[in-house]
């Protein structure tokens, strides 16, 4: 199956991504070329093959809801791109 | 400098150099190195923690590791360093918390000596994926590292440090250690903790050591594994001493070799030194068995739906709100998030999180990730049954040794392609390490590949070792690159 430039567009949208028009073409080769790569596998017979998410099959841990970590405000608060009175700043989202 | 781990630590622990004194050489090495193995170095800092280690054992508490210069992957997040992870994303990203894997090196004293260069978010197996440009192999500076640990292999390699720490997702451990003649370790999924680890695709992604010698890899592995309940993967088991088994004989070891790995497949150099290195291993009393991997050869088929479709998720964090690099300019809030990881991301980044996105979105969830979620159960069933025939699995790492910079930038399925043996590990989440087993074409060091069943890291390190005792292809080192 080929990806034509309009799925490159959607999937670009969809990641929060920009595709620039110089790179459209170059992007859709490359993809097309990974999903030829990848469509190998349909070789496989995996009929009634329970799929496998994770290398150990453990169920995940539970703790006690206490908190555990201890104040960092303002070291997280360092690294953001925009911020003011300690809250992080965006662009406005509602008119 | 030219100590292993061991020896390092036995002067350490003799009183004859002090880590000061070793800091203070690698920092040297660092900084006259056009190698590009660093993205940051910052000399304050390394001494303040040769110091610390200095004083512990002063006062005769410190650990066999204590002063030991070492090489951290610029992946895991260490309290204000500049942590990259080789992205102009996370160009000024200065990590307000320590990942585990720190923790456990600053608790055994390991000395930092810079933050290692490698391909962005680990994505690439040459390191030409770096926002901070690529990194040269010191065995011919034409060539890649390996990646995307390239940065970990060539700083090892080139005698800058003894050790250093890598991540393997797909084989960005074990690749760049045979393009560079050392020796690396991928654990068990589970063993190290991935606190802190800045991800990619988290149901593969494991920390592990890189060094000389299985030994050194085996003495680092000691400080670096362990539970860790900030981790929900980390597996709650005993500590273990990696160095427990190293000189343990290696009669009757059933070595398997993987019907066709030596065929075609790999070019003739390196199926010579494989085929040497597997001979030696029979020499030492191994006994060599046939063993079938039929589902080996979709592994990475597989490996390119699941490592993006995760990749792609775990990314969808770098918005430019709470961290990160953000646009200059924007209209709105989605012009924003798309424009800051459009600047932010590299191309590979890019296409990977496009191809995740894809193979997720509804109407192909089934025909690609279900379909790979299948073909990683059938390749985990393919080593059970292979276990019950062999003791640990011997093949090659790469289909040939480092290849030139820019050789395979243009196409990156050829690059993926280089992937076949050591990303169907990843996928059954096993131990596998890389020791060198000879030069090739170009006089390029070849790596040899071990596999073993989950938790065989301590025999794996026993094989190694054995190996490099009888060997030493793991002495050699590069002329004049350090």
């Amino acid at each position: 199956m080929s990806l034509s430039a309009d799925d490159v567009r959607k999937m670009a949208r969809l990641s929060r991504l920009l595709i620039s028009d110089a790179d459209a073409a170059a992007t859709l080769n490359a993809l097309n070329n990974t999903l030829a790569l990848v469509e190998r596998m349909a070789a496989v017979d995996t009929r009634g093959v329970e799929p496998m998410a994770h290398a150990q099959d453990v169920a995940l841990r539970l703790r006690p809801d206490a908190v555990t970590e201890a104040d960092a405000r303002e070291a997280l608060m360092a690294n953001a791109p925009a911020a003011e009175r300690g809250l992080f700043l965006v662009p406005k989202v509602i008119e | 400098m030219r100590g292993t781990v061991a020896s390092l630590a036995a002067e350490l622990a003799a009183g004859s150099v002090s880590a000061v004194e070793l800091a203070t050489e690698a920092l040297a090495l660092a900084q006259a190195s056009p190698l590009n193995v660093f993205i940051t170095l910052d000399p304050e800092r390394t001494l303040a923690e040769a110091r610390a280690a200095d004083v512990l054992r002063a006062a005769g508490q410190a650990g066999p590791l204590a002063g030991i210069p070492f090489a951290q992957k610029d992946i895991f997040c260490a309290e204000g360093w500049r942590t990259t992870a080789g992205s102009k994303m996370l160009g000024n990203f200065v990590a307000p918390y320590d990942a585990t894997v720190v923790v456990r090196g600053k608790a055994a004293g390991l000395v930092t000596i810079g933050r290692a260069n490698m391909d962005e978010f680990a994505m690439g197996s040459t390191n030409e994926n770096s926002a901070f440009g690529p990194v040269h192999n010191p065995w011919d500076i034409t060539r890649v590292p390996g990646g995307s640990s390239g940065g970990s292999a060539a700083a090892v390699a080139a005698g800058i440090v003894p050790a250093a720490t890598g991540t393997d997702t797909g084989g960005s451990i074990r690749q760049p250690a045979g393009f560079c003649g050392i020796t690396g370790i991928k654990p068990t999924y589970g063993v190290v903790s991935r606190y802190g680890m800045i991800a990619y695709a988290s149901s593969l992604d494991q920390g592990g050591p890189m060094a000389r010698t299985a030994q050194d890899c085996a003495m680092l592995l000691n400080a670096m594994a362990g539970f860790d309940a900030r981790d929900a993967t980390s597996l709650p088991r005993d500590a273990e001493d990696y160095t427990r088994d190293l000189d343990r004989p290696l009669d009757g070891l059933r070595v398997g070799v993987p019907r066709g790995w030596l065929a075609d497949g790999v070019s003739a150099d390196v199926r010579a030194a494989v085929e040497a290195g597997i001979v030696q291993l029979e020499t030492l009393g191994a006994k060599r068995v046939e063993v079938d991997l039929p589902h080996a050869q979709y592994a990475i088929a597989a490996y390119y739906v699941i490592a993006p479709a995760e990749a792609s998720s775990n990314l969808s964090r770098y918005d430019g709100v709470r961290y990160g690099h953000r646009a200059a300019d924007y209209a709105d809030l989605a012009e924003m998030y798309a424009r800051s990881r459009s600047e932010g991301f590299g191309a590979e980044v890019q296409r990977r999180i496009l191809v995740g996105t894809y193979v997720l979105s509804a109407g192909y969830y089934d025909a690609y990730y279900l379909k790979a979620q299948q073909v990683r159960r059938r390749i985990a069933d393919d080593f059970a049954a292979a276990f019950a025939q062999c003791d640990i699995i011997a093949g090659p790492i790469a289909p040939t040794v480092a290849y030139k910079l820019g050789e395979k930038t243009a196409d990156p399925v050829q690059m993926y392609l280089g992937d076949v043996y050591t990303t169907l590990v990843n996928l059954a989440g096993l131990p596998a390490l890389s020791l060198p087993c000879g030069f090739g074409e170009g006089g390029m060091p070849v790596g040899l590949q071990l596999i073993g069943g989950a938790f065989s890291e301590a025999r794996l390190l026993n094989v190694a070792h054995r190996f490099q005792q009888a060997t030493d292809h793991h002495l050699q080192t590069p002329g004049g690159a350090a």
